[in-house]
C-alpha cells in the first residue's frame, strides 16, 4: 500500500512536471477573402527574429508545391524580407516547414518552445515575423513581438490590412 | 559618294558625342529571384530620360554576362531594335551575375605646327593601339594623352547573393561593393568602394539617380565623392530602380598617357522594406 501510493504519487509528480515543461508557441493566421477579378492563393511564410534582427528559426512557408517542375518556387522572392531573411537559403520544400498554399480562413500552427530549433532560446526580446504576398496581388508583413522567458501566458495580437487579417501569437510558459 | 561618307563619318561623330551627354544603362526586368532557371528580360538604350528608351538603342558590341562561377558568355535573344536593345540572360547557375561592358584606351590631342588642334583617334574611329606611337608625334606641342576607361553593367542574383564576380580586374575605374548590390533595401543605407586600376581612390565623383524623373520636375540626384577608402554611403530616396553615375581622373597614369579617366555606370534596383 505504501509502495502503491509512493508510485502514484511519483506519476502525479512526472505527469505536473511534463505539463509544466510543455511550452508552445501558437500562430494563428487568417486570410482574408478578398474582392478580386483574379485570385490566387497567397504565399505566406512566418519566421522568428530575435532582438538583433537575426533569424532564430524558420516556421513556415506555403507555396505553390505541386506546379509541375518546381514552377511555384519562382513566386518565393516576392515575400522579400522571407526572402533575404533564410528563404533562399532553404532547401525546398522543407519538412515540417513547407507546405501547400491556402485559401481565405483561419489557421493554427504551434510549435515547441522545449524540442527543436525553438529550444532553449536565450532570454531577450523576440519577434514573429509574417509575411505574405499574392501573384497579381499585393504584398503584406507583419511583426508581433514578445519576450522570452515569460512566466505567464502572453498573447499578442495585430491586423494585417491587406493580404493577412487577424494574427494572433500565443506564448505558452 | 563623297557626300555619302562625308555625311557617314558626321553622324558616327554626332552620335559619339551625343552618347556623352546622354545616359547609357542595361536595365533588368527583375534583380532578385527564385526558383530553378529563373530567366531575366533587360533593355538596354542611350537615353535623355532614365530608363524611357527614347533615343537611340544600345550597341551591344562587347555586351556579355559573368556567371557566378566567373565564366563569360553571351547574353540571348539578342534584338537590337530603333530606340532600344533587349536581350535575355538564363539564370542556371544560383549566385550573383554581372552582366554589362568595358573597355578601355588611349586617346590623344595636340597642336600642329600649322596651330590647329590633331585628335587621335580621330573622331568617329576606334583606337588601334599598334598605331598610337606610328600617328602622335611625341614632341607636339601641348599633347595630352589619357588613358580613359568606360564600364556599364548591371547585376541579378538567383537564390543567395554570391560575391564571385566582384573580383577586381583591376583596369579602369571598378565598382566593388561592400553592401551587395542584390541586397538593398529602401531604408537601409548601402556602401559601394570605387577602384581605380586596382586601388581604392578618394574623390570619385558619385551620382545616383532613382527612376521616374519622367513624372517629376526635377532629377533630384544624390551627390557624393568617395572617402580615403574609395568608399560612398548611400541613404537611398526610397526604393526603385537607381541610375548610378560615376568618375574619376587623375595625373597618375602610365606613359604614355599624362592622366587617366574612369568612367562608370550601373542600375541597381532597392526594394521596399
Amino acid at each position: 500500500m505504501t509502495i502503491f501510493r509512493q508510485t502514484a504519487l511519483a506519476a502525479l509528480v512526472v505527469a505536473a512536471a511534463t505539463q509544466a515543461q510543455a511550452a508552445d508557441l501558437t500562430l494563428d493566421i487568417q486570410l482574408p477573402e478578398l474582392a478580386v477579378a483574379e485570385y490566387h492563393k497567397p504565399y505566406v511564410a512566418a519566421w522568428l527574429e530575435n532582438g538583433n534582427n537575426e533569424v532564430v528559426a524558420q516556421l513556415t512557408v506555403w507555396y505553390d508545391v505541386d506546379k509541375r517542375n518546381d514552377a511555384g518556387k519562382k513566386w518565393l522572392k516576392d515575400m522579400r524580407q522571407w526572402w533575404r531573411r533564410g528563404g533562399r537559403s532553404l532547401e525546398l520544400p522543407a519538412d515540417g516547414i513547407s507546405g501547400a498554399t491556402q485559401g481565405p480562413g483561419d489557421y493554427q500552427l504551434t510549435y515547441s518552445l522545449d524540442k527543436g530549433p525553438l529550444a532553449n532560446l536565450p532570454e531577450g526580446d523576440y519577434r514573429v515575423r509574417v509575411e505574405a504576398a499574392r501573384e497579381v496581388g499585393g504584398r503584406e508583413l507583419i511583426n508581433l513581438p514578445f519576450h522570452w522567458p515569460t512566466s505567464e501566458k502572453t498573447i499578442v495580437s495585430e491586423a494585417g490590412s491587406s493580404e493577412l487579417g487577424k494574427l494572433r501569437l500565443t506564448i505558452q510558459p | 559618294m563623297f557626300n555619302a561618307r562625308t555625311l557617314f563619318l558626321s553622324l558616327l561623330t554626332l552620335t559619339a558625342v551625343e552618347a556623352q551627354a546622354h545616359r547609357a544603362w542595361i536595365q533588368p526586368a527583375l534583380t532578385v529571384l527564385s526558383g530553378e532557371k529563373a530567366v531575366v528580360s533587360f533593355d538596354a538604350a542611350v537615353s535623355n530620360t532614365i530608363f524611357i528608351a527614347d533615343h537611340a538603342a544600345l550597341r551591344s558590341n562587347g555586351l556579355n554576362v559573368t556567371a557566378p562561377d566567373g565564366s563569360v558568355r553571351e547574353v540571348e535573344n539578342l534584338h537590337t531594335g530603333k530606340n532600344r536593345t533587349v536581350f535575355d540572360v538564363t539564370l542556371d547557375q544560383q549566385g550573383t551575375y554581372r552582366i554589362g561592358m568595358a573597355s578601355s584606351g588611349l586617346s590623344a590631342r595636340w597642336e600642329t605646327e600649322d596651330g590647329k588642334r590633331a585628335f587621335w583617334p580621330p573622331r568617329g574611329e576606334k583606337a588601334d593601339p599598334a598605331e598610337f606611337s606610328k600617328k602622335v608625334p611625341a614632341d607636339a606641342k601641348n599633347l595630352s594623352v589619357s588613358y580613359n576607361s568606360r564600364r556599364m553593367e548591371t547585376f541579378v542574383t538567383a537564390g543567395v547573393p554570391t560575391d564571385g564576380i566582384f573580383t577586381p580586374s583591376n583596369k579602369g575605374l571598378e565598382m566593388i561593393p561592400v553592401t551587395h548590390p542584390n541586397d538593398l533595401f529602401a531604408g537601409e543605407a548601402a556602401t559601394l568602394r570605387f577602384l581605380m586600376d586596382g586601388e581604392a581612390v578618394e574623390g570619385v565623383e558619385v551620382t545616383l539617380i532613382r527612376e521616374g524623373t519622367r513624372y517629376r520636375n526635377s532629377e533630384d540626384a544624390i551627390e557624393l565623392h568617395t572617402n580615403k577608402q574609395g568608399e560612398v554611403v548611400i541613404n537611398w530616396q526610397g526604393a526603385g530602380r537607381y541610375f548610378v553615375e560615376a568618375s574619376y581622373r587623375d595625373n597618375k597614369a602610365q606613359a604614355p598617357a599624362t592622366q587617366r579617366s574612369g568612367g562608370y555606370t550601373a542600375v541597381l534596383e532597392v526594394l521596399p522594406d
